[in-house]
């Protein structure tokens, strides 16, 4: 422990954290932009600058050690000025588009411009004439708004992707998409994620879905396991807070006849991923088997590592399988022609816009998924319709696709895919006799876990990974290792995705996990084969193996750069 | 006596600008303990006009790899590299053949020749700057002990090494009212000296620049009785020339050639260049406070200088 002195505040504080840490630790605040802990300080912004006594200048926080007895202020007149003159700067580089911006109502950039009384338009705007970008009709990096700060390229370097690029053009560099043919975007979002000033976003097809509200279509929701522990924090809960009926009263209100729950759809993959996964490992065929629910892993392999398509499960993903569902077996029985439906899914991600748009989904040739808003793009939607989840009465799902197992909830963690289809394996291959149920060594922040089941006389090899680079890792370095290896893109998983609310952080990612654990650790069925939702589905309309396979396989190919 | 001795009895100042005793540098390196260690001779040279570098190069070549080779002898188990601007890289690149010395060329432009961006770019990695601390002669290029010496240093070190040494220095003048080039003249010279000994002194009233390339100071004529501090450099400027146009050069030069890392020196300098075409100063006092009090590195916090100077000393007068 060392004992430093932060505007005359004693602190004692661990050794080896930077002044800024210590700062929002103790809720001493320092204003920061281009600050964030998923990626290396880059010290651009320059407005967490501090004075440290007997130090010659001024020192960013973000950069910068706390050492014993430093003593510290972030207060002085000449700290005070220059960070308004910085915040003028930036202002004077970035367009304001604050209306459709995903900070929009939580900018930090507009709440210190309001504190410190900073004119943001005493020049015209550097950037003015920058373009617009879109990758893959899924994520819009708008260049006018960008500070500079490069995030969007480190984190596209910290999933191995590399396909944002600093180029200097003229005088200035800019961040630029590659244009080396053998990289391409993967469209995680992560940009978006870690963006602190609106230049990535999703692209939003809120305003086609509000038409066909308006134009009486039969309008249906699903949203995602992950969903359901982010989307208040938007409204001012705490984070992790689990809020699903507000939600789906929501959605009623903004004329939508029904929403489901895609943790049936997960439900239903774990068990067709689970049938595919024990006859693969019986055969030793196509080993190790990677699960593909998350289509920018998909759209990685597609493009990366073609020679490791048939490893992918060709199980389709929840939603995607939940909305063919909905566009058959649900529009059979509610007497509705399946080009009436529209289905849109929420996500906490971005990819699953570019996944929809995949002609080989379609089922008699209707998308089976229509739209994707992520759990962002939804709450601004409410906001719009002047709904606040923290005071609206919450209504319950329903009924006919909205039970899931709390397997199904847990796909939204990193960790989550694997547990619920071991599960499963450990009920079909022991005959439900369930040995054990929650696999710990599937769970947490770790970035590669692996393990190894027993199940009766099935060794299975697991490994979870989450961040791309990691995938890469284990394919590149000991990919034999392994029977069975679930790959999300994002960090921790869906929790983390790239249609989540701003901010994120680790603490963040855990917080929104844990709540999808402890819906699982409390709940009766945890298990997808006992959903009688699932069974009942089974019973009616997946009856045989041609209609499984129309509904819930489907097929990969290799791709070329898109981008 | 050995070369550290004898670098300090000649006090040599590093050549780069800064003007570290050049010894200490030395030292600290020597005193390092690691398996490997690395010497840079820096010649990126990227001031605006300046070419002093470049000459010593053409003309001096030899005594210059010979003060390399000194320095490689003098600390054990080194290789080094000559970090080249790009137009002198074709200049030397058949001329040196020696297994311990590469050279690399230099990126970044203007910010380029700054020693941690160069060992940035030796690494092959982005021309921006490290914060120091560590400082280069701990955890230099590749993390080891690293001696960044100018081509200028070198040259004398040979000199030195040689005792030919008679404390002397290369000047670069420019103008257009003067003729201009290099010149090794005596160290402690004023300004006054080094103009009227070069035949470099115009008729017409006139002021100069000096000591820092494109953000040196400005002094008027009747400051010129005194030597010149930092770079070997002086920009003669006649008052009838533009104050604004000058400017607009600097600016020009500074904002195409910095590396965009932070806000005050990508933001600040090209709202300083907007303003100087614009002919309209106001406000320009808030950007200059900004540039010196929060820049990440030495460059721009000194980007100021030259432009308060002469808005003082010759617009507003």
């Amino acid at each position: 422990m060392i004992n430093i002195e932060i505007d005359g505040k004693k602190l004692k504080v661990e050794e080896g954290k930077t002044i800024l840490e210590i700062a929002r630790e103790n809720n001493i605040e320092i204003p920061s932009l281009c600050y964030h802990e998923d990626v290396l300080p880059k010290e651009g912004c320059r407005l967490c600058l501090v004075e440290i006594e007997g130090m010659k200048g001024l020192h960013t926080s973000c950069g910068t050690y706390a050492l014993d007895n430093m003593v510290i202020r972030t207060k002085t007149k000449e700290i005070l000025e220059t960070r308004k003159t910085n915040l003028k700067l930036l202002f004077a580089q970035h367009v304001e588009k604050c209306n459709e911006c995903v900070w929009n109502n939580r900018c930090k950039m507009l709440d210190y411009a309001k504190k410190w009384k900073v004119s943001i338009n005493e020049w015209e705007d550097r950037k003015k004439d920058y373009p617009k970008y879109i990758f893959g009709n899924a994520i819009s990096y708008d260049s006018s708004k960008c500070i500079n700060c490069f995030n969007c390229v480190q984190i596209c370097q910290n999933q191995g992707i590399g396909f944002l690029e600093v180029k200097k053009e003229g005088a200035f560099h800019k961040v630029v998409p590659s244009k080396d043919k053998n990289k391409d975007c993967v469209y995680c979002g992560q940009c978006v994620s870690h963006c602190p000033s609106g230049t990535f976003s999703p692209v939003n097809p809120s305003l086609e879905i509000e038409k066909k509200i308006k134009e009486g279509k039969y309008v249906v929701f699903q949203y995602a396991p992950a969903i359901r522990s982010s989307i208040g924090e938007e409204f001012g809960f705490d984070y992790g807070s689990i809020v699903i009926e507000q939600m789906i009263a929501g959605i009623k209100k903004l004329g939508v006849k029904k929403v489901f729950d895609v943790s049936l759809g997960a439900d239903l993959v774990t068990i067709e991923e689970a049938n595919e996964l024990i006859e693969r490992v019986t055969k030793k065929e196509k080993l190790p088997m990677f699960t593909s629910c998350c289509p920018a892993w998909v759209k990685y392999v597609e493009f990366y590592k073609p020679e490791l398509i048939p490893n992918l499960t060709e199980v389709k993903s929840p939603h995607i399988l939940l909305g063919g569902l909905i566009k058959t077996y649900f529009a059979e029985k509610e007497k509705i022609e399946a080009k009436d439906i529209v289905v849109v899914s929420v996500m906490p991600c971005t990819s699953k816009k570019y996944e929809i748009q995949r002609e080989e989904l379609k089922i008699d040739g209707e998308n089976c998924v229509d739209y994707v808003l992520t759990t962002h793009e939804l709450a601004t939607l409410f906001l719009k319709h002047k709904i606040d989840l923290s005071k609206i009465k919450g209504e319950d799902k329903d009924e006919l696709l909205g039970f899931s197992s709390s397997a199904g909830v847990i796909f939204g963690s990193s960790g989550g895919v694997a547990e619920s289809a071991t599960r499963t394996a450990f009920y079909k291959l022991l005959n439900k006799k369930i040995e054990k149920i929650d696999f710990k060594e599937f769970r947490g922040v770790k970035e590669i876990k692996e393990a190894i089941v027993q199940i009766g006389d099935i060794k299975l090899r697991v490994a979870v990974v989450h961040g791309l680079k990691n995938a890469k890792e284990i394919i590149e370095n000991n990919l034999s290792d392994f029977d069975y290896i679930e790959v999300m893109s994002c960090p921790m998983g869906c929790v983390g995705g790239g249609g989540q609310p701003v901010p994120t952080s680790k603490e963040i990612r855990k917080k929104r996990s844990d709540a999808l654990y402890k819906i699982d650790a409390e709940a009766e069925i945890r298990i997808a084969d006992e959903n009688p939702r699932v069974q009942k589905i089974y019973q009616d309309f997946l009856t045989n193996k041609e209609i499984i396979n129309k509904i819930a396989y489907t097929k990969f190919s290799q791709k070329q750069k898109e981008n | 006596m050995n070369i550290i001795e004898k670098l300090k009895k000649a006090e040599l100042k590093g050549r780069g600008g800064a003007g570290f005793p050049t010894y200490l540098k030395w030292e600290s390196v020597l005193k390092e303990k690691s398996d490997l260690k690395y010497i840079i001779c820096n010649a990126a040279e990227g001031e605006l006009d300046l070419k002093k570098d470049k000459y010593i190069l053409e003309n001096y070549l030899d005594e210059v790899l010979n003060g390399i080779k000194i320095a490689l002898e003098t600390i054990d188990n080194s290789l080094a590299y000559i970090y080249l601007n790009k137009e002198y890289y074709s200049l030397i690149k058949d001329k040196v053949r020696d297994p311990k010395i590469t050279l690399i060329q230099e990126e970044g432009g203007y910010i380029g020749g700054e020693e941690t961006v160069a060992i940035n770019v030796i690494e092959g990695k982005n021309p921006e700057p490290r914060k120091r601390p560590p400082f280069v002669s701990q955890k230099g290029l590749f993390q080891k002990p690293t001696l960044v010496n100018n081509v200028e240093t070198f040259y004398y070190v040979s000199k030195i090494e040689k005792g030919e040494y008679e404390q002397e220095r290369f000047y670069m003048l420019v103008g257009e009212s003067i003729k201009g080039g290099v010149y090794e003249l005596k160290e402690k010279m004023t300004i006054r000296e080094i103009l009227k000994e070069t035949n470099n002194y115009p008729k017409e009233p006139f002021y100069v620049q000096a000591g820092g390339g494109v953000c040196g100071e400005i002094f008027l004529e009747e400051e010129f009785d005194q030597e010149i501090i930092g770079e070997g450099f002086i920009r003669v400027i006649t008052y009838n020339e533009d104050p604004f146009k000058i400017m607009e050069r600097w600016a020009e030069f500074l904002n195409s050639q910095n590396c965009d890392k932070c806000t005050p020196c990508r933001e600040g300098i090209y709202r300083i260049l907007e303003m100087v075409k614009n002919r309209n100063l106001k406000g320009i006092e808030e950007i200059f406070l900004a540039l010196e009090k929060t820049s990440f590195c030495a460059l721009g916090r000194g980007a100021p200088t030259s432009f308060r100077s002469l808005i003082n000393k010759v617009i507003l007068k």
